[in-house]
C-alpha cells in the first residue's frame, strides 16, 4: 500500500471540494436538518404524550403527504437532470419545444411519480398500521394539489440553479425540499417552533396543509382559511419560480452555456 | 432566388472574446453552404446562434423572412440539426428516440415516418436495440434520421462525418446531397475536411477569428484570391 497514492486520492477530492460550495454545503446539510427535525419531534412528544393518542395517524399522514411534495419536486428537477446526464438538453432546446411545454411535460412526469408513491405508501399504511389516508376525504385532493404546487415551485428553483451553475448544483435536486421540512410542520405543530421560525413557517404553504391535516384527524374539522393561505402562497411561489427559470434560461442563452451543460 | 435564411451583421462576444464579428450571409432553398475554419474560428458559435441556443450580442437572423428569436418555436418546426458530437439518449431504443422527436416536431404519422427513416438509414433491423449499443457510424445515421423527421427546410449539420470511416462518410455525403436536391432543403455543413466540402457544397464560408474571410463558390474564390486549390485558399485566409 502506497501512502502517496492514498494521498493523491484524498487530494483529488480536496481539490474538488475546494472549488465546490454545494459539495461543502452537502457535508453539513444532512446532519443539520436531521438534528433540527428530530429535536422538534422529541420536544413535541414530551409535551403531548398524554393528551394526544393519534401518533400513528399524525406521523404516517405527515410522511405520506410530505412524500407528495418531495416526489413532485423531484419529478421536475431529477427529470431535468436526466436530460442533462443524457446530454439530451441540446436536442430538446433546438426543437420547437417551448419552455412552458417542457415544464408542463416534467410536471406530468412528477404527477405520475406522486401517484405511484402515494399509492404504495397509502396502501402499506392501511395494511400495516390500519391508517387510512382517505379519511381526509375531499380535503386530501386540496392538500395534494397544494403540496404538488409547492414541490414544483422548489423544483423550478432547483432547475434554475442547475441551469445557472451547471451540474455543480445538482445536489439541490435532493436537498432543497428538505430545507423546508423543519418549518413545514410535517410531524409536529407550528406552535412547537420558536417564534422566529414560526414566522418563517407562516410563509411556507406546506405548514398550512399539515396543520390542516392534524386538525382534520383530531377534530374532524378544517378551517378553509388554512388552505386558502397555502393556495395563495403557492400561486405566488409558482409564478416567482417560473419567472426565475425564464430569467436564468435567458441568461444561459446570452452566456452560450446550454450546449456545454453536461460536458 | 429568395433567401430561406438571412444572417445580418451577426456579432457575439463572450466577455472580451469576440467569437463572431460582422457575419452576414444568406442561403437559398436547396443550397449547401460549407462552413470551414480552424478550431476556435467561431463555427460552433455560429451554428448555436442559428439554432437559437446562443443570443447574439448584435445583428439578426431571419428564417423564411421571420426573425429567429421572436418566432423561435415556429421557425424551429422547419429547421433541424445533427452533430457528430451530440448523441441521443443512450437508454432508449432507436425507435423510442425517434418517436420522442417525431412527437416534438409534430410529425403527422410518427410510427410510419420513423420506420421510413430507419429503413432509409439501414437501421430498421436494430430499431429495438438500445442506442448505447450503436457504433459511431450508426449513431450518426440515427442523428441524421432524427434531423430529417420533420422534413426540414433548413438543415444544420455540425461535422456530421467526423469519426466516420471513409465509406460511411461517403454514404453520408451522398445522402445529404441527394436529400437537399430532392427536398430543396438548404443545408449548412461544417467540416474540417476540405475534400468533402469541395465535393458537397455549392458555396463555402471561410471563418477565422469570428470574421468571414471568404464567401462564395469555390471556383470564384480560387480566382479572386489567385490560388490553385481550396487547401491553399484555406491556409491563405486562416493563418
Amino acid at each position: 500500500m502506497k501512502i502517496r497514492r492514498i494521498w493523491a486520492v484524498f487530494l483529488r477530492q480536496l481539490y474538488l471540494y475546494r472549488r465546490s460550495f454545494t459539495r461543502i454545503l452537502d457535508a453539513f446539510y444532512w446532519p443539520t436538518v436531521d438534528l433540527i427535525l428530530w429535536g422538534f419531534i422529541t420536544l413535541y412528544l414530551e409535551e403531548a404524550s398524554r393528551s394526544l393518542p393519534h401518533y400513528v395517524s399524525f406521523f404516517l399522514g405527515g410522511l405520506i403527504l410530505w412524500n407528495i411534495l418531495l416526489r413532485a419536486q423531484q419529478g421536475l428537477s431529477v427529470s431535468f437532470l436526466e436530460d442533462i446526464w443524457a446530454r439530451n438538453l441540446l436536442n430538446l432546446f433546438v426543437s420547437p419545444l417551448k419552455i412552458s411545454e417542457y415544464l408542463a411535460g416534467l410536471a406530468l412526469v412528477s404527477i405520475v411519480k406522486v401517484a405511484l408513491a402515494f399509492g404504495v405508501m397509502s396502501t402499506l399504511a392501511a395494511l400495516l398500521f390500519g391508517f387510512r389516508i382517505l379519511v381526509l376525504g375531499f380535503w386530501l385532493l386540496l392538500f395534494t394539489l397544494n403540496l404538488c404546487a409547492m414541490g414544483w415551485a422548489i423544483g423550478l428553483v432547483t432547475m434554475a440553479s442547475i441551469l445557472r451553475f451547471g451540474q455543480e448544483a445538482e445536489i439541490l435536486a435532493w436537498a432543497l425540499a428538505l430545507l423546508f421540512l423543519p418549518v413545514s410542520a410535517v410531524f409536529y405543530p407550528v406552535e412547537i417552533l420558536p417564534p422566529w421560525l414560526q414566522k418563517i413557517a407562516a410563509l411556507v404553504p406546506a405548514s398550512y396543509v399539515f396543520e390542516g391535516m392534524r386538525a382534520l384527524l383530531l377534530e374532524r374539522v378544517l378551517h378553509p382559511a388554512l388552505i386558502l393561505k397555502a393556495t395563495w402562497l403557492n400561486l405566488l411561489y409558482l409564478v416567482a419560480g417560473y419567472l426565475l427559470f425564464l430569467k436564468v434560461y435567458r441568461g444561459a442563452l446570452v452566456r452560450g452555456s446550454i450546449p456545454k451543460i453536461g460536458e | 432566388m429568395e433567401a430561406i435564411l438571412e444572417v445580418r451583421d451577426l456579432e457575439k462576444s463572450f466577455g472580451r472574446v469576440r467569437a463572431l464579428d460582422q457575419v452576414s450571409f444568406s442561403l437559398a432553398p436547396g443550397e449547401i453552404l460549407g462552413i470551414v475554419g480552424p478550431n476556435g474560428a467561431g463555427k460552433t458559435t455560429l451554428i448555436n446562434c442559428l439554432l437559437g441556443l446562443v443570443l447574439p450580442s448584435r445583428g439578426r437572423i431571419f428564417y423564411f423572412g421571420l426573425e429567429l428569436f421572436a418566432n423561435r418555436s415556429l421557425i424551429l418546426e422547419k429547421v433541424n440539426f445533427a452533430s457528430s458530437y451530440v448523441a441521443l439518449p443512450l437508454s432508449l431504443t432507436l425507435e423510442e428516440n425517434l418517436l420522442v422527436y417525431a412527437h416534438l416536431y409534430g410529425v403527422q404519422h410518427p410510427k410510419g415516418k420513423v420506420l421510413e427513416l430507419l429503413e432509409l438509414f439501414g437501421l430498421a433491423e436494430i430499431r429495438h436495440k438500445r442506442t448505447r449499443s450503436l457504433s459511431s457510424g450508426q449513431m450518426m445515421r440515427l442523428c441524421l434520421a432524427k434531423a430529417l423527421l420533420n422534413e426540414p427546410q433548413v438543415l444544420l449539420l455540425d461535422e456530421p462525418t467526423a469519426g466516420l470511416d471513409p465509406e460511411m462518410a461517403q454514404k453520408t455525403r451522398e445522402l445529404i446531397s441527394a436529400y437537399a436536391r430532392r427536398q430543396k432543403t438548404a443545408v449548412i455543413f461544417t467540416s474540417h475536411n476540405l475534400y468533402e466540402v469541395e465535393r458537397l457544397c455549392d458555396r463555402i464560408l471561410i471563418l477565422f477569428k469570428g470574421r468571414i474571410q471568404g464567401l462564395g463558390k469555390i471556383s470564384e474564390l480560387l480566382e479572386t484570391f489567385r490560388v490553385n486549390s481550396l487547401e491553399e485558399l484555406y491556409f491563405r485566409l486562416t493563418t
